[in-house]
């Protein structure tokens, strides 16, 4: 009698068990976190023409390569405003990651390859007096010329390495979230 | 004079032994009435040895009172004082005994077997030794099996070059469903519940499955099978990662009525330090319990058994990298990129595992010479990958699987004078659930996998010299997914117009698929065994084995962050199917005993990560990994000695040596283990608390046979994007490293308590792996010293 209490048992949970199957179908997921978009806006102090850079990668880690765009040239010898937004354009209204990018400030900081195409300034400060390059200043070369400049986001770096603060990546480590690379122009 | 006192000695005697002589007689058996045959019964000079049935005579036992003594190797021996005044009939029940029972249920040799699979069997003692590291760790100091790890603290066992899907492991005769298709997924069990741990090599354990490409891993429990009350404590405590272990269990044994185990234990480290750094985040938490409960009736007996692992892993800080051009960063510098202070505390990434299982198992014998066994399991396995994550994420895992199982099995065993079969049917149902509250698209995606099977094996017995095996499996397998696609992923994979049938849906820039796939697999064995002489045996082994692809190799789509590679599935993937033949001579001599195993496994089919192309992203460029398939031939040498030159020394050897070729591009395999041996000297004072200091070297030498999949990447360089080598593939130098332990044991009555010193990598020497994924960032831990108090009571 035991034994057959325990085999009915046993197979009544087991078919308990596999009876109870959920749902089937997987659920969509929105990958809120993705970067799809990098903005760099350049805006003359003086006035003049604003030039933006933007790569936007719709497919985030999918198979499609980013979009890069450049809109207007630098111009010899010009001083810039220069900020950068981030933004997951996945999402409709696009959900603005620039903010979570400067609220936890001290583990990010955007660096710039300029290629030669003039120098960029740190104009900002996360909470331990490090940059984090959300706004710079950029002075465009003396001469026309053209090269390869380059935005990396980068999430916990080592802000202390030789040369980060001042906007050099070699030694900064930590880990890419965003990076694109535009061929721009400096113009007479 | 001499002569006469003699004779008068003579004559008393044996007037004496004439007037009173008596015959002690009886049985002895066990507490269940098992006659126990080869019993010493003794009283002063005179004694006897209990027959197969236990009945014993002793004759010629003098008037009187006299001391009777019986006992029996394992049982509490009956000490007596018996007044002769006639012929005395005693039965005796011996108990078993408690100390004895120790050494009988823990014995470290292997039990000479009409077996024709060969099993490779750890001893008690190393699996003790391992108790604050792993299964895996411990299964290293068997000939053929390496160890893939990443880092420290995640291990799996590597046999004859195979791994992970391959080697599936079977814990208390379950097999362990805990997304073991993952390099950085290890077994989900505790070692410290382990009292048998052993290898078969290859697939001829086809009651188990026929898909064990590699070979099999089987973790029993401690079964203390005689009346008595057995605990043991080990306490471990180490130098590197400043924490230790702490395992304890009891062990109720019965001949009948109930018996019962329970053991936990308690795991606490901190970040491993390699000898030039500390390799932050590699602490680790285990909290592990394993209890079983059975009733023995007469021809029968019940088991509820129930395990939970439980453990929080951190994974090097350092190999968290966002693109290629990062990787190239922690390559080249030679250094991890994130070197802190040492600390217990498990930052991200880690990871968090929970197992559950929970058994019900029916042994029942059938008459004289067969039985049934019915089993269900059930198994719940929870696994949350937490990443470094921006904003709300932070703490939200970026990998969050439920995986539930339940398998249930029948067994049928006969013994037909020389024949044995065997035979069972096995069904199971596997769902796995991937949480969308990740964010991220789930690397495997939300399934249902039913599998039933069935095999039959039978044994004969030619000669008292030769044993052959033949056995036979048909599985089936039906695996049915729920998967979101980027219709840019779709299509790129060649999908479109092959697999429409699998969409059922679309939204945005996604289809909803339905992938399902059956398969119908055959799996067969061959074996024989041969005594050449009293102590040389042949083992040869013949093994087909078909595995289906995992649902990793079917569905992977996405960003491994630990290695920096977008990993893509194929759809299209058709099973692997092995041939796996191995020799096995055994040589078991009274100073030297030897085990030389060849194998040869032909592969077709097998399925390999490979690059094939690099994809930009906005986090930068990738290389891309598909999963392949191609015809693959490993070879390769297992070996080991084991010589006692004088008592009380010891030398042991292990040699290890695998081949492995893609032999459709002529290319080496990746991730063969390299040749390694092992060479361990040992001195035991037998007299003297059993004292025992040993040294191991391990050798492990540079795997020169590998697949160049190195590329190029561009790589910020202050001001400039330069071009560089990514080398992922260049296997680091080989290695040598000394191990010392040292170890005594005291007995305090009943209880007896161990005291083992050890130092693992004496010279703190700095070393990579091949098989450590961690290779690329940072060295191996260094020199650890442990030390490991064990009482028994």
């Amino acid at each position: 009698m035991r034994k057959l209490k325990f085999s009915a048992l046993a197979l009544i949970s087991f078919i308990g068990f596999t009876s109870c199957s959920s749902d089937d179908e997987a659920t969509f997921i929105n990958e809120e976190e993705v970067i799809t978009t990098i903005t760099a806006t350049f805006t003359p102090i003086a006035g003049g023409e604003t030039v933006v850079l933007t790569s936007r990668d719709l497919d985030g880690d999918g198979p499609d390569a980013p979009v890069l765009t450049v809109l207007g040239d630098f111009v010899v010898g010009t001083t810039y405003t220069g900020g950068v937004t981030f933004l997951n354009e996945t999402e409709s209204p696009a959900e603005n990651i620039t903010e979570e990018v400067y609220e936890e400030g001290d583990e990010h900081q955007i660096f710039y390859q300029t290629g030669g195409v003039g120098t960029v300034t740190y104009t900002d400060q996360d909470i331990n007096n490090n940059p984090i390059g959300l706004s710079f200043t950029f002075v465009a070369n003396q001469t026309a010329t053209t090269g390869n400049f380059t935005v990396t986001l980068r999430h916990e770096p080592n802000k202390d390495g030789e040369g980060v603060a001042e906007g050099d990546i070699t030694n900064a480590g930590g880990s890419t979230d965003a990076t694109a690379t535009f061929e721009v122009a400096v113009v007479e | 004079m001499k002569f006469y006192y003699l004779l008068l000695v003579l004559l008393l005697s044996v007037s004496w032994s004439t007037q009173a002589q008596y015959t002690l007689s009886g049985t002895v058996q066990t507490p269940k009435s098992t006659p126990l045959s080869g019993a010493h019964i003794h009283s002063n000079a005179l004694h006897s040895i209990s027959a197969p049935d236990g009945y014993y005579e002793v004759h010629n036992i003098p008037k009187g009172e006299q001391r009777v003594v019986i006992s029996y190797i394992g049982y509490k021996t009956l000490d007596t004082v018996i007044n002769f005044r006639d012929n005395v009939v005693l039965d005796v029940t011996l108990k078993p005994h408690a100390e004895q029972l120790q050494e009988v249920v823990l014995t470290e040799n292997n039990v000479v077997s009409q077996n024709t699979v060969q099993e490779d069997r750890l001893k008690t003692e190393t699996i003790e030794k391992y108790s604050s590291a792993s299964l895996g760790d411990a299964l290293k100091e068997l000939p053929g099996v390496y160890a893939l790890k990443t880092g420290t603290n995640i291990v799996k066992p590597v046999i004859n070059g195979l791994h992970s899907s391959r080697v599936p492991v079977i814990s208390n005769n379950v097999r362990l469903e805990d997304q073991q298709w993952g390099i950085e997924h290890a077994p989900n069990l505790d070692i410290n519940s382990a009292g048998r741990i052993s290898v078969i090599k290859g697939a001829n354990a086809l009651q188990y499955g026929g898909d064990a490409v590699g070979g099999l891993i089987l973790v029993k429990p401690m079964e203390v099978l005689k009346d008595s009350l057995f605990g043991k404590s080990i306490l471990s405590l180490n130098s590197n990662g400043r924490g230790g272990n702490l395992a304890t269990s009891l062990h109720k044994g019965n001949e009948k009525g109930w018996a019962w185990n329970a053991g936990g234990s308690f795991k606490y480290m901190g970040d491993r330090e390699a000898p030039d750094y500390v390799i932050s985040n590699t602490g680790n938490r285990e909290a592990n319990f394993s209890g079983e409960t059975r009733y023995i009736g007469d021809d029968y007996n019940i088991s509820g058994f129930y395990s939970f692992y439980s453990a929080e892993i951190g994974i090097a800080k350092a190999t968290h990298i966002g693109n290629t051009a990062d990787l190239v960063n922690a390559i080249n510098n030679q250094q991890p990129s994130v070197i802190e202070p040492f600390t217990h505390t498990i930052d991200n990434p880690k990871q968090q595992i929970q197992h559950h299982l929970a058994k019900l198992d029916y042994n029942k014998k059938l008459g004289n010479d067969a039985s049934l066994n019915l089993q269900y399991a059930f198994q719940l396995n929870r696994r949350k990958e937490f990443d470094l994550r921006r904003g709300d994420y932070k703490d939200v895992p970026a990998l969050d699987l439920t995986l539930i199982t339940h398998s249930a099995q029948a067994n049928w065993k006969k013994y037909l004078g020389d024949v044995t079969l065997k035979s069972g049917v096995s069904f199971s149902l596997q769902e796995n659930d991937a949480s969308p509250d990740t964010g991220v698209s789930p690397l495997i995606p939300k399934y249902t996998k039913t599998d039933a099977g069935a095999y039959g094996i039978a044994s004969y017995r030619f000669s008292d010299k030769l044993t052959g095996e033949a056995g036979v499996r048909y599985d089936f397998t039906n695996i049915s997914a729920s998967k979101y696609y980027k219709k840019t992923r779709w299509t790129s994979l060649g999908y479109d117009g092959v697999y429409d049938n699998f969409i059922t849906g679309e939204k945005g820039s996604q289809w909803l698929t339905n992938p399902e796939f059956t398969y119908h697999n055959i799996s067969a064995s061959l074996g024989i065994r041969y005594g050449i002489t009293n102590n040389t045996e042949l083992v040869g082994n013949a093994g087909l084995a078909m595995r289906n692809p995992n649902p990793s190799e079917l569905f992977s789509d996405g960003l491994h962050h630990s290695n920096g590679t977008i990993e893509l599935g194929d759809l299209g993937l058709d099973k692997e199917t092995a041939i796996k033949v191995s020799a096995t001579l055994l040589h078991k001599g009274k100073n030297f005993s030897l085990e030389a195993t060849p194998f040869l496994n032909s592969i077709a089919n097998f399925i390999y990560l490979q690059p094939t192309a690099t994809e930009v992203t906005i986090r930068g460029s990738f290389p891309v990994y598909n999963y392949k398939q191609a015809n693959a031939l490993l070879t390769g040498f297992d070996f080991s000695t084991k010589w006692q030159p004088v008592n009380g020394l010891q030398h042991n050897l292990t040699f290890s040596y695998v081949h492995g070729t893609n032999t459709d591009t002529d290319e080496p395999l990746i991730d063969m283990p390299p040749l390694n041996i092992n060479n361990a000297v040992r001195y035991t004072w037998a007299n003297w608390h059993n004292l025992f200091l040993e040294l191991r070297s391990e050798a492990v030498f540079t795997q020169n046979r590998y697949p160049n999949y190195n590329f190029y990447t561009d790589v910020p360089q202050g001001n400039e994007l330069v071009s560089t080598l990514v080398n992922v593939s260049i296997p680091p130098k080989g290695y040598h490293l000394l191990n010392f332990s040292s170890g005594m044991h005291f007995d305090f009555g009943k209880t007896g308590t161990d005291i083992n010193l050890s130092v693992y990598n004496i010279f703190n020497t700095s070393y990579r792996d091949y098989l450590n994924r961690q290779r690329l960032y940072a060295d191996n831990a260094g020199r650890n010293i442990q030390l490991q108090i064990k009482f028994t009571y």
